[in-house]
């Protein structure tokens, strides 16, 4: 089971996952990201390169059942306005032990991080907005799954 | 062919994507954002630094040498920023 999917409403990590629960495997891990209040960040705002987003994301999701032995993976990503406290973004792996679900959770949200066209702006109370620039440490962390 | 822009970079030339007729001696991506750098001010602003951009060629990610072919359409992007 492959899942991806892009949305402009509010997502709820327990529903993303519930697919996965049922594939008969002993394991399910998952990471959900949240919008951080990062020095009066109000919201943030996602745009993404539709089309190319989610051939990455799938093209991710097959990298990583090509390595690890899984027996499903979801990948959902928020776009538009999120607020402080929101998921932006959960990943879920389904597998019959827990080592190859916790780390192909690992690597696709590293990956995501640095291979999937999204970009990010900040939004502040007092009205004003700046474009997230990319970390060199999530570059390390994507590297150390070459 | 169809050039493709995101966030700062789409700001900055102020469309989120355009149509140009591309000269022939055009060979690599980085030969044609330079050229893409010269058509106006705002170009130039958004597309001086090619080593701050980020390039797709018909939606696959490639880097700043990479050879045009027949790529239908050239994304244009600052490095991204999800998850």
């Amino acid at each position: 089971m492959k899942l991806v999917r892009i949305s402009c409403a509010p997502i709820q990590p327990e529903r993303e996952l519930a697919a996965l629960a049922g594939l008969g495997g002993g394991a399910l891990s998952s990471f959900t990201g949240i919008v951080r209040d990062d020095g009066g960040v109000t919201a943030i705002e996602l745009e993404h390169y539709s089309g190319m987003t989610e051939a990455c994301l799938y093209g991710l999701i097959e990298a990583a059942t090509a390595r690890w032995s899984l027996l499903g993976a979801a990948i959902t990503h928020r776009v538009g306005i999120v607020s402080v406290g929101a998921p932006v973004v959960v990943v879920g792996v389904a597998s019959l032990h827990r080592a190859e679900a916790l780390e192909a959770t690992a690597f696709l949200i590293d990956r995501l991080k640095t291979d999937a066209p999204f970009w990010k702006r900040e939004h502040y109370a007092d009205g004003t907005a700046k474009w997230v620039e990319a970390k060199a440490s999530d570059d390390a962390r994507s590297n150390r799954w070459a | 062919m169809k050039l493709v822009y995101f966030a700062s970079v789409r700001e900055a030339i102020g469309v989120s994507s355009e149509q140009r007729d591309v000269p022939e001696d055009m060979h690599t991506v980085s030969d044609l954002v330079a050229w893409l750098a010269g058509q106006s001010e705002e170009h130039a602003s958004a597309l001086t630094q090619q080593s701050r951009l980020r390039f797709a060629l018909d939606q696959n990610m490639v880097a700043v040498d990479a050879i045009l072919g027949n790529a239908q359409e050239l994304a244009i992007f600052p490095p991204v920023t999800g998850g």
